[in-house]
């Protein structure tokens, strides 16, 4: 066996250890079966990641603030999330007496199963996508959306005034950011000229002069990316945007009421959620499973996902470690006066690029146009707030 | 018409008349969005992803939650003294049947109108597409305009409140 078809060969390894396991079976269960074992992966994979990324992200968090983390539970601590998630299962499952119990319970639930189908269209290596919809953007963006009724679910059914004002802040917060990250994601859509997520791979997996032609490399690209990334930040609710449950303020926000295994759910379905919109995030802007240099094609296509995933998880670890809470008022205040409106240059600007057709010149104008808008509504920004010098009252 | 169809409708009743029969207001508002989730899975099942996804992405994305938010912000929610029935109900009943009738009537009549197709016309997006931006740019534009004017006629009417208490 050659170097090349080897490689090939783990590129595709759970393909082929797919249709391997399938073949056991009568031709007419192989279609089902397939299915059914992809979706075991999926629910296997992405929990699994989340136990690793609970003490990637203790221990990360513990070195910006000069402490240790956990190192208690195995070597360097990294048996944590197995015991955290025994104590989550045998702790009382406690439901407040005046709570509405039937929505109460289902809550969770809905929460991580929508969560859960956001992966089903996400391409996590060359072949390995769940479904190839037509539609892939539309339902990855429309499951998202269903997870706001499950944090109002939530934050109504446990009759608690910190539950519920946790759930209103939320909701508010999920549905401003919302609109942004749906209109950057249409400059993709614009360009790629497809809904359907392996097709828009497929348009950034070129290279000129071994460098691919990923869209955060065009001035629309970093543009739509970075309003992407505030957006997904404040979806998933992650510092600096975690004010649905500023613990300071809100005790635990809409899950203040829960308990035991339920509070896993949470915690489960909120990094799932960051984990399906960094692959989304990678999927739009960063080539998805393509290599970043035209050399490195040889490296297994799944190792760069989930590469791609785990620096974006290590970036949101990052802002958690390094930036304050925002106030109410200033995130709504960022979300409609700053990035809804960049955003809405930036698909002009998308256009612009659409239609200029190859050469410099698109490179040139597109690049000033955002990089003034920035500058300018920065300048306006700060004008109208009036920072000059502090004089304290009782300090001086 | 298969077993999916009819576990289908089944929920989307079920959704429908829960909303219609509870006695909590949130409650019927979450059953609502029962009927959606159901209503989303028959488009899909008649393979129209579109229109599913956006009947998620919309009506229990926005829709459902403006309801709720609508409920919880008016103080609404409190059960009225009176039951759930309005004392008109029979007013909305044949209003609804007539509504219904007129549809229904529409709906028996394009099989007419329209010639006979032996295979299910293949629709994707991306026609979707082409056609709102092409042969239906006008509607677009207008539904565009008078949503704008819509948003901004709320903004005045809630910044209205607002300049009276100062």
């Amino acid at each position: 066996m050659s170097a090349t078809s080897f490689f090939s060969r783990l590129d595709q390894i759970f393909v082929l250890l797919r249709n391997w396991l399938v073949g056991f079976l009568p031709p007419t269960m192989r279609p089902a079966a397939g299915v059914v074992l992809a979706v075991m992966a999926i629910v296997c994979v992405f929990p699994g990641l989340f136990a690793l990324t609970t003490v990637f992200e203790r221990k990360g968090l513990g070195r910006m603030q000069n402490r240790l983390g956990p190192n208690r539970v195995g070597p360097f601590g990294f048996f944590q999330p197995v015991a955290d998630g025994i104590k989550s299962l045998t702790k009382e499952d406690i439901v407040p007496i005046s709570a509405d119990g039937l929505v109460h319970f289902l809550a969770p639930l809905v929460l991580v199963v929508t969560v859960f189908m956001g992966f089903a269209v996400l391409p996590m290596g060359r072949n390995m996508v769940l479904v190839d919809m037509d539609a892939g953007v539309l339902f990855f963006f429309a499951m998202g959306a269903a997870t706001e009724i499950s944090v109002f679910m939530a934050g109504w059914s446990s009759r608690n005034k910190y539950s519920l004002l946790g759930a209103m802040r939320a909701i508010a917060q999920m549905i401003s950011y919302e609109v942004v990250l749906l209109l950057s994601t249409v400059s993709v859509v614009m360009i790629a000229g497809s809904l359907s997520l392996p097709k828009i791979i497929d348009a950034q997996n070129q290279y000129s002069w071994g460098l691919p032609h990923w869209y955060i490399f065009t001035p629309w690209g970093l543009g739509a990316f970075i309003m992407y990334a505030i957006a997904a930040t404040a979806e998933t609710n992650r510092s600096p945007f975690d004010l649905p449950e500023g613990e300071s303020e809100l005790v635990a926000g809409y899950h203040t009421e829960y308990s035991g295994f339920k509070f896993a759910l949470f915690f489960l379905g909120e990094y799932l959620a960051m984990f399906s919109i960094s692959g989304m995030g990678t999927t739009l802007f960063l080539g998805g499973w393509s290599a970043p240099l035209a050399a490195l094609n040889w490296i297994p296509s799944w190792i760069w996902f989930f590469g791609k995933v785990m620096m974006s998880i290590f970036v949101f670890i990052w802002m958690r470690g390094t930036l304050p809470r925002l106030r109410q008022d200033q995130l709504m205040n960022f979300a409609w006066k700053f990035v809804l409106p960049f955003t809405l240059l930036n698909l002009l600007v998308t256009a612009l690029w659409r239609f200029l057709g190859e050469g410099w010149q698109r490179w040139v104008l597109c690049t000033l146009i955002l990089a003034a808008a920035y500058v300018l509504m920065g300048r306006a920004g700060l004008y109208r707030k009036h920072i000059g010098p502090r004089s304290y009252r009782y300090a001086e | 018409m298969n077993v999916v169809f009819y576990l289908l409708a089944a929920l989307t009743i079920a959704g429908g008349l829960a909303a219609m029969l509870l006695k909590h207001l949130i409650h019927a508002a979450l059953a609502v969005t029962v009927a959606f989730a159901g209503l989303a899975l028959l488009f899909l099942q008649l393979d129209a992803q579109f229109a599913g996804f956006a009947q998620i992405l919309v009506y229990i994305g926005a829709v459902a939650i403006l309801i709720v938010f609508a409920i919880l912000l008016t103080h609404g929610a409190e059960l009225p003294r009176g039951g759930v029935f309005s004392g008109t109900w029979f007013v909305g009943l044949a209003i609804a049947a007539g509504v219904f009738a007129v549809l229904g009537w529409a709906v028996l009549q394009s099989v007419h109108a329209l010639p006979q197709q032996t295979a299910a016309p293949a629709v994707t997006v991306h026609d979707i597409g082409n056609a709102l931006v092409g042969s239906y740019v006008l509607p677009l534009e207008i539904v565009a305009l008078l949503l704008t004017a819509a948003t901004i006629g709320a903004v005045i009417v809630a910044m209205h409140e607002k300049a009276g208490q100062k």
